[in-house]
C-alpha cells in the first residue's frame, strides 16, 4: 500500500478526515452525528496515515498512547454526568450554560462534554486496536 | 413484513447454532458473530416493524406530529452492534493467537489448561 | 432545548422535577468512583508505581459508599435515581434493594483485598498492561449490575464486567491462558447474548425495560404471553454465567490459567453476578413461573453441587480443585432458588455473601502456599505447617468454612438452606446440601493433610516469597468469615430483608413509581 501517490495524499487526506470528524461530533449536538461516529471517522483517519506512513509516524502524530486518550475520554464522560449533583438533579442530566464569544452566544452543555468524552473513548480504543493489528502485519 | 423477518431469524439462529456446534474455534466464531446478528433482528423484529418515518420532532412542536418509528430497539440494537462489533474484534485476535501459539484451531486438541493425562490426586503420604 | 415561546410545556409529564438530595448520589457512587479511578489510571499507564495506590484508594471510597448505601437501604428501603431526569421508565433507573447493596458491598470489599493482594502479585508490566484499569472497570461492571434497576442496563453491565475479566484473564499471555480464555470468552460471550435474545423477547412482551415497570406488569398478561419461555432463557442464560450444570464446563477450564489474583477475583464475584441475576428475574418478575421450573431447578442445585464437588475430589491441581468448589457452592445457591421460600432466599442470600469471601480467600490461600512452597500440586505442596504454623491456622479455618463447619460463615446459610428444604418438602436437597458438606470437608480436609501435615519430603529452597503481605489479606477476610459464623444475626436480618424485597416487589415497584405514577 506504500505508492507514492497514497503516501503523498495520505496526511492530508487524516487531516482532512480529522477535521470533518470534529464536524461530526459538534454536529450531533442537534441532528445526525455524535461522538461515536466522529470517533470512528478520526479513527480511521490514523488508520489510513498508519497504513501509508507506518506506524511509528502515527504514535507520534498522536503525542499520547491511543489508551491514555481512550482514557481521558472516560473520564471526561464520566465528570460531565456529575455536574448536575450541584443542581440537586440525577446522574447525567444535562447542563446547559451560554457564553458569549466574539459576540455570538455559544450554548455550552455538560452533554457536549460527555459526547466529546464518547469521541475521546472510541477514537483511542479503535486506533489502538488499529494500529496494533498494522503493527504485526509490518513486523 | 414481521413474517419474513421472523424467518430470517430463525434461519440465521440455526445457522448460527450449527455453526457453534463445530469444534473448530473459526467456525464456532462465525457462529458466534451469526448469532449476534440474529439478536439484533429479534430486537428489530419485536419492537414492531412500522413506519420508515424518523421519531424527529420537528421544529415548534413538542410531540411529533406523524406517529413514527420506535426509536428505542434502535438504540437498543445499536448499543448490542458495538458490543459484539468489539467482543468480535476481541476473540479473532484471541483466536488467532491461540491458533500461533497452540498450534491448532481444534477445540479436541486444546487440552493445554487441562491436560489429559493428569495424575490423580494421591492417597497417602 | 427552548421550547417555542408560544407554549408551555409541564416537564413534570416528562422528568422527574424532585430536587435530588446529594446524598441520593450513593447509589450510582459504587458505579461512577471505579470508572473514573480506572479512567485515571489509563492516562496514566507509565506511571506503574501510582496504580496500585490510586486503585486501593478507588477501592475504600467505593466501599465506604457501598456501606453507606446499605446502611442507607437497610434504614429506609430502596433507593432509586433515574438517569437524566427523564421519569421511569424511559430513563433508565438505578434502584438498590438489599439484596443488590449487600451484594455489591461483599464484592467490593473482596476486591479491595485482592487489590492488595496484587501489590505482590502483579509486576510493572502487568500493571503496564492495565491490570488495574481492568479490575476497577470490572468492579464498575459488578456494581453496575448489582445496583441497575433495567434489564437492557443489567446486559450493559454484564459485558462491560465480562470484557474487563477477558483483559484480566490474558494478561501474560501464557498458552495455558490462551487457552482457557478461548473458551471462557466464547461460552460466556453466548450466553450473554442468549441473555438479549430472552431480553428482546421481554421488550417485544412488555414494551418497557424497566424492571420495577415489568414486575407491576406481568400479572396483567400472565394469561397470554409467554412468560415461561423467558423464565427458562434467562435460566439458562444466567446458569451459564453462574456455572450451574450442566453449563459449567468453561469455569474449570480457564479459572485456573490466570494469575492468582485474578482467580480470586473472579472466583469471588463473577459466578455470584449471575446467581443475583437469576434471584433478580426469575424470583421478582417470574414468581409463577419460578414455581413451575423449582423440580428443574433443585434437580440442576443437587447435580451442580455433587458434579463440583466430585470434580474437586478428582484434582490434583489447587486452583483446579477450587474451581469446582466454585461450581459446587454454586449448586447451594441454587437449591434456595428451587425452593423460592423466604428462607430459602435468605439462606441462597447469606451463601452467596459467605461463598464471595471464602473462594476468594482460598484462592489467595493456594496463592499464599505457591508463594511459600513454590506449587500449586498437592503432590508436591508439602510440610507447610513446621515451616508456616500461621498459614496453617488460616488454611484450616477457611476449609472449614468452605465446608459449612462452626465456627466459620458457611454453616448458618447451610443451616438455613437445610431446614427450608425440609419445610419445602425437598428432604433429597436437604440431604445433598450435607452430603456435599461432607464431600467438601473430605476434598478440602485431604488437601489440608497433605499439603499441611504430610512431612517434607525433601529440603526445598528457602520461602521465594515473604507471606507476611498473604497474611495480612487472609486475616482480613478471615475476620468477616468468623464475625459471620460467630455472630450471624446482622447478616441473617440483612439476608431476610433482601429475600423479602424479592418476593414481595412492592415497595421496590413503589420507590421507583412514587405514589403508582402513571404512564
Amino acid at each position: 500500500m506504500r505508492t507514492l501517490i497514497f503516501r503523498t495524499i495520505a496526511p492530508y487526506l487524516t487531516s482532512l478526515m480529522v477535521l470533518f470528524s470534529i464536524f461530526v461530533l459538534l454536529r450531533g449536538h442537534n441532528e445526525p452525528g455524535g461522538g461515536f461516529i466522529g470517533g470512528l471517522i478520526a479513527a480511521s483517519a490514523f488508520a489510513i496515515y498508519g497504513i501509508a506512513c507506518g506506524v511509528s509516524p502515527v504514535r507520534r502524530a498522536l503525542y499520547f498512547h491511543p489508551m491514555a486518550i481512550s482514557g481521558c475520554g472516560l473520564l471526561v464522560s464520566a465528570l460531565s454526568g456529575l455536574v448536575s449533583i450541584f443542581e440537586e438533579m440525577p446522574f447525567l442530566t444535562g447542563q446547559w450554560g451560554v457564553i458569549e464569544v466574539l459576540g455570538v452566544p455559544v450554548d455550552i452543555s455538560t452533554v457536549l462534554f460527555f459526547d466529546i468524552g464518547v469521541y475521546l473513548v472510541v477514537v483511542g480504543s479503535i486506533t489502538s486496536v488499529a494500529l496494533a493489528l498494522e503493527e504485526r502485519e509490518h513486523a | 413484513m414481521e413474517t419474513a423477518l421472523s424467518a430470517t431469524v430463525g434461519i440465521f439462529f440455526a445457522v448460527a447454532i450449527y455453526l457453534m456446534l463445530s469444534k473448530h474455534i473459526i467456525r464456532i466464531l462465525l457462529g458466534v458473530a451469526i448469532f449476534g446478528n440474529a439478536v439484533n433482528l429479534t430486537i428489530f423484529t419485536a419492537g414492531r416493524v412500522m413506519r420508515e418515518v424518523p421519531p424527529i420532532i420537528p421544529e415548534a412542536l413538542i410531540a411529533p406530529d406523524a406517529a413514527t418509528a420506535n426509536p428505542l430497539p434502535q438504540a437498543l440494537i445499536l448499543t448490542a452492534i458495538v458490543i459484539s462489533f468489539s467482543f468480535f474484534a476481541f476473540l479473532l485476535v484471541l483466536a488467532f493467537r491461540a491458533y500461533q501459539e497452540l498450534g491448532s484451531d481444534d477445540t479436541d486438541t486444546m487440552r493445554v489448561a487441562e491436560p489429559e493425562s493428569e495424575d490423580l490426586p494421591p492417597l497417602g503420604y | 432545548m427552548a421550547v417555542d415561546p408560544g407554549k408551555t410545556v409541564d416537564l413534570a409529564h416528562a422528568m422527574v422535577m424532585k430536587p435530588v438530595a446529594a446524598a441520593d448520589w450513593l447509589v450510582v457512587a459504587p458505579v461512577v468512583i471505579p470508572l473514573v479511578f480506572g479512567a485515571v489510571i489509563l492516562m496514566l499507564r507509565h506511571e506503574t508505581r501510582m496504580h496500585a495506590s490510586i486503585a486501593i484508594a478507588a477501592l475504600v471510597a467505593t466501599l465506604a459508599a457501598n456501606i453507606g448505601l446499605l446502611a442507607r437501604v437497610i434504614e429506609t428501603g430502596p433507593l432509586v435515581m433515574t438517569m437524566g431526569r427523564w421519569l421511569p421508565p424511559f430513563g433508565i433507573s438505578f434502584a438498590a434493594d438489599a439484596l443488590g447493596a449487600s451484594l455489591a458491598l461483599v464484592a467490593t470489599l473482596v476486591a479491595l483485598v485482592c487489590a492488595i493482594y496484587s501489590l505482590s502479585d502483579i509486576g510493572s508490566i502487568g500493571r503496564r498492561y492495565g491490570f488495574y484499569t481492568f479490575m476497577l472497570l470490572m468492579m464498575a461492571g459488578v456494581g453496575g449490575a448489582f445496583l441497575t434497576g433495567d434489564i437492557f442496563n443489567l446486559y450493559v453491565w454484564f459485558e462491560v464486567f465480562l470484557i474487563s475479566s477477558f483483559g484480566l484473564l490474558v494478561l501474560g499471555s501464557e498458552h495455558r491462558q490462551l487457552d482457557g480464555a478461548t473458551k471462557y470468552a466464547i461460552l460466556n460471550l453466548v450466553a450473554t447474548t442468549l441473555f438479549l435474545t430472552a431480553t428482546a423477547f421481554l421488550y417485544g412482551i412488555f414494551g418497557t425495560l424497566n424492571m420495577a415497570d415489568i414486575a407491576r406488569k406481568v400479572d396483567g398478561l400472565r394469561d397470554t404471553a409467554p412468560l415461561m419461555t423467558l423464565g427458562v432463557m434467562y435460566l439458562l442464560a444466567f446458569g451459564m454465567k453462574a456455572a450451574a450444570f450442566p453449563v459449567n464446563f468453561w469455569l474449570p477450564a480457564s479459572y485456573h490459567t490466570p494469575r492468582i489474583v485474578t482467580a480470586a477475583l473472579f472466583g469471588g464475584i463473577l459466578t455470584k453476578v449471575g446467581v443475583y441475576a437469576l434471584l433478580r428475574t426469575l424470583v421478582m418478575l417470574f414468581p409463577p413461573e419460578l414455581a413451575l421450573l423449582s423440580g428443574l431447578i433443585a434437580w440442576v442445585a443437587g447435580l451442580t453441587m455433587v458434579i463440583g464437588i466430585m470434580g474437586a475430589l478428582a484434582q490434583t491441581d489447587l486452583r483446579r480443585a477450587l474451581g469446582f468448589v466454585v461450581i459446587s457452592g454454586v449448586g447451594v445457591m441454587m437449591a434456595g432458588l428451587a425452593l423460592g421460600t423466604g428462607e430459602g432466599l435468605s439462606g441462597t442470600i447469606f451463601y452467596a455473601f459467605h461463598s464471595m469471601i471464602v473462594m476468594a480467600a482460598l484462592y489467595l490461600l493456594a496463592g499464599v502456599m505457591n508463594g511459600v512452597g513454590g506449587s500449586y500440586s498437592i503432590r508436591t505442596l508439602s510440610g507447610l505447617y513446621g515451616a508456616h504454623p500461621m498459614l496453617a491456622a488460616f488454611a484450616l479455618l477457611l476449609m472449614l468454612a468452605a465446608a459449612g463447619l462452626p465456627p466459620a460463615s458457611g454453616l448458618w446459610p447451610k443451616v438455613m438452606l437445610v431446614r427450608a428444604s425440609l419445610d419445602a418438602g425437598y428432604p433429597w436437597l436437604a440431604f445433598t446440601i450435607l452430603a456435599t458438606g461432607l464431600l467438601t470437608t473430605l476434598a478440602l480436609g485431604r488437601v489440608f493433610i497433605l499439603t499441611i501435615w504430610r512431612p517434607r519430603a525433601e529440603e526445598r529452597l528457602a520461602a521465594a516469597v515473604s507471606p507476611r503481605l498473604g497474611y495480612t489479606v487472609l486475616a482480613a477476610l478471615s475476620l468477616p468469615i468468623v464475625i459471620m459464623g460467630l455472630y450471624p444475626d446482622p447478616v441473617i436480618r440483612v439476608a431476610q430483608i433482601a429475600a423479602g424485597n424479592l418476593l414481595d416487589a412492592a415497595p421496590y415497584i413503589g420507590t421507583v413509581y412514587p405514589g403508582g405514577g402513571g404512564q
